[in-house]
């Protein structure tokens, strides 16, 4: 195989500006000449960016004869949870109007499920100009091998340009399944989406490393363009209660449906009210809180605020709290608008599940603790003290 | 039972730092490590080989040097481990990754368990578990956090999928593939006698050729998304910090949070 990366020696002087771009320390510079290591590299062209004497070379797939021309609209797959549209959707239909008004075509909605009428009238007016809805009983819970199955049918009949899904559990086991089917580039948990007007390419950035580093990802030569989208990084698109819009019902016979695998029953967990995952606000406890029964503070502080319950991974293992309140490396990723850290020390697997946060406040006793680095405000002292006395300085306020 | 865990090499994400200086990553001594998820996946295939009976078998896609997690799953108790390493491989976004794997379990085959970690630290997509899946038709159970019951003569296994706001309960038929999230056990430590056995156990190699694959399908040919830029994102600006009463800190933040969620 002729390598797809290549230094041209005749061009390169050793500066070494490609090894300190290179995110995987895949370059080094021996005799003044820059040499790739590829089995780091994964051609990612950071080094091409950096190098003021054009010296590195990526001969990139050449296009496909697919008619990309033939592609258009911007699809939104509409996430129902237990009967509820989930507000991921509305985010991406917000996103979707501006993607649609760069390229001059349309918001379309695909809605899957039983008894959908009231969700078609929502949706229009949270701003779908078309609706593309599959209605069947079989559908009433999300399984992804059905759902995935009838979309990639859909996708290929009608032929749309874009493709979001949010960045849930059930948009991220869904949508990996159709991009396979319908050989298409899907881009994971994207943060920002938008259009490249002169290549009318949908350019996906997003975080990787644990948000130590952003990459801006395309799908040149294939379409739909996919990306799943974080949850709570977008604004949800405004309701207009005179929009309209056209529905196109598809009516789709039982070959769809996937024997293999059987929803038997949804368990729901009830620790607080807001999950994390759909929280605006989080309250986190770490080791410092001293014991599992002073989660109820946090908790306290955390309906206050209306926000949901997080948690360390110390808490978790110690077995204070369930795990589906871990934040972290090993538990969640979360971005919510505010995250407070209670007895939280800031170690780095714990950093990379909440960095992205909007604004990050920390308590904490030890004026050294990692997590002031990050915090938008640390406050240093005792947190038994000093929850209690925000409890009640917020509930003041939220009287006013 | 014949069992598959899918493993990835990565970086060590809690040892990456950036340089507040010149706003670039710190690499100097970062290890690679077996993506933590992934041990989840390998002490679940050790427990359902200790119940069940069988084989079980890891495999991984990367680098040459990629044999040391090899090394580290054979070492906790995993029977035999296969690398997939080829020049042809790289650059490989999730379609091309998961396409490799799956041909490599068809390869295998007779397989009745996949089991990946729920995503990797690295990348964090959570796309290549559903991807293998697809490419060789099989079902998915993603976010695991319990098997509760397998039923090897209906060849039926019961599962519990963890949910943002809970768990539900699926039953699926064999062969599948499940991704796996840390609640489902905790992973043992290698054993000296697994520690001795993985240093001078034997792991296959194959490539692309090995596979029966063509290079126009693999790795950056194959793959359908272009990574066009990668940059460190801004620092977060520098915090307030406050001392002293609790009272004047509290008074002072509240004003403060005000001005941002109002």
């Amino acid at each position: 195989m002729s390598d797809s990366i290549k230094v041209i020696l005749e061009k390169c002087i050793g500066c070494s500006l490609c090894v300190k771009a290179c995110p995987f320390a895949a370059i080094t510079i021996k005799d003044k000449k820059a040499i790739i290591d590829l089995s780091k590299c994964n051609l990612c062209g950071a080094c091409k960016d950096a190098c003021k004497f054009n010296a590195i070379t990526i001969i990139k797939p050449q296009a496909t004869k697919v008619d990309l021309s033939a592609y258009k609209d911007v699809w939104v797959f509409v996430e129902v949870e237990r009967g509820k549209i989930n507000t991921v959707s509305y985010e991406l239909l917000g996103k979707a109007r501006e993607l649609a008004s760069d390229l001059r075509s349309k918001v379309v909605a695909v809605l899957l499920g039983h008894n959908l009428e009231e969700k078609i009238q929502n949706l229009f007016h949270r701003g779908a100009d078309k609706i593309v809805a599959v209605d069947k009983p079989e559908l009433d819970n999300f399984i992804s091998e059905n759902y995935a199955n009838i979309i990639s049918h859909l996708i290929k009949k009608h032929k749309p340009e874009v493709f979001l899904a949010g960045a849930t559990t059930c948009g991220r086991s869904l949508v990996s399944r159709i991009a396979v089917t319908i050989y298409t580039g899907l881009t994971a948990d994207c943060t920002g989406l938008h259009i490249d007007k002169e290549k009318r390419l949908l350019v996906q950035t997003r975080p990787a490393f644990g948000g130590n580093i952003m990459a801006q990802i395309t799908s040149p030569n294939h379409r739909p363009q996919m990306a799943t989208v974080r949850h709570k990084v977008m604004p949800e698109s405004v309701e207009d209660l005179k929009r309209k819009g056209e529905v196109v019902r598809e009516i789709l016979d039982g070959s769809f449906i996937d024997n293999r695998i059987k929803f038997v029953n949804f368990i729901q967990e009830e620790i607080s009210k807001v999950n994390l995952a759909d929280a605006d606000i989080i309250v986190s406890g770490g080791r410092g809180i001293a014991d599992a029964k002073n989660f109820k503070l946090i908790g306290e502080l955390a309906d206050v605020l209306g926000g949901a319950v997080g948690a360390s991974r110390a808490t978790v293992d110690a077995g204070w709290i369930p795990y589906s309140h871990q934040v972290g490396q090993t538990g969640r990723t979360v971005a919510p608008k505010l995250y407070v850290a209670c007895g939280i020390s800031g170690q780095i697997q714990h950093l990379v599940g909440m960095q992205s946060s909007k604004i990050i406040v920390a308590i904490n006793k030890d004026p050294d603790a990692p997590i002031f680095k990050v915090a938008n405000y640390g406050l240093v002292g005792d947190l038994f003290t000093i929850i209690p006395l925000l409890i009640k300085k917020f509930k003041e306020v939220k009287k006013v | 039972m014949k069992i598959v865990v899918c493993i990835k090499q990565v970086p060590d994400t809690t040892e990456v730092r950036i340089n507040p200086e010149t706003n670039t990553l710190i690499r100097e001594g970062v290890i690679s490590i077996i993506n933590p998820f992934d041990m989840y996946a390998i002490e679940e295939a050790v427990q359902l080989k200790e119940k069940f009976g069988g084989e079980t078998i890891v495999i991984t896609m990367g680098p040459p040097q990629a044999d040391v997690a090899l090394r580290e799953a054979l070492s906790m108790g995993i029977d035999q481990a296969i690398l997939l390493s080829d020049r042809a491989f790289a650059g490989s976004d999730t379609w091309a990754t998961s396409y490799v794997l799956a041909k490599a379990i068809e390869k295998i085959g007779g397989v009745d368990i996949v089991i990946c970690g729920k995503q990797a630290s690295d990348g964090d997509t959570a796309q290549v578990g559903p991807g293998i899946a697809t490419h060789i038709n099989l079902p998915q159970a993603t976010y695991i956090r319990k098997i509760d019951s397998v039923d090897l003569a209906k060849k039926n296994i019961r599962l519990e999928r963890l949910l943002e706001d809970g768990y539900e309960v699926l039953e699926v038929s064999m062969p599948l593939l499940i991704t796996v999230v840390k609640e489902i056990n905790t992973p043992r430590l290698p054993s000296l006698r697994g520690k001795m056995r993985a240093k001078s156990q034997a792991i296959t190699t194959w490539g692309h050729k090995d596979l029966g694959l063509k290079e126009e399908s693999l790795g950056l040919k194959g793959s359908p998304t272009q990574v066009v830029k990668i940059f460190t994102p801004p620092p977060r600006e520098k915090g307030m910090i406050l001392e002293g009463e609790p009272d004047a800190m509290v008074d002072k933040l509240v004003g403060e949070l005000k001005k941002h969620l109002i």
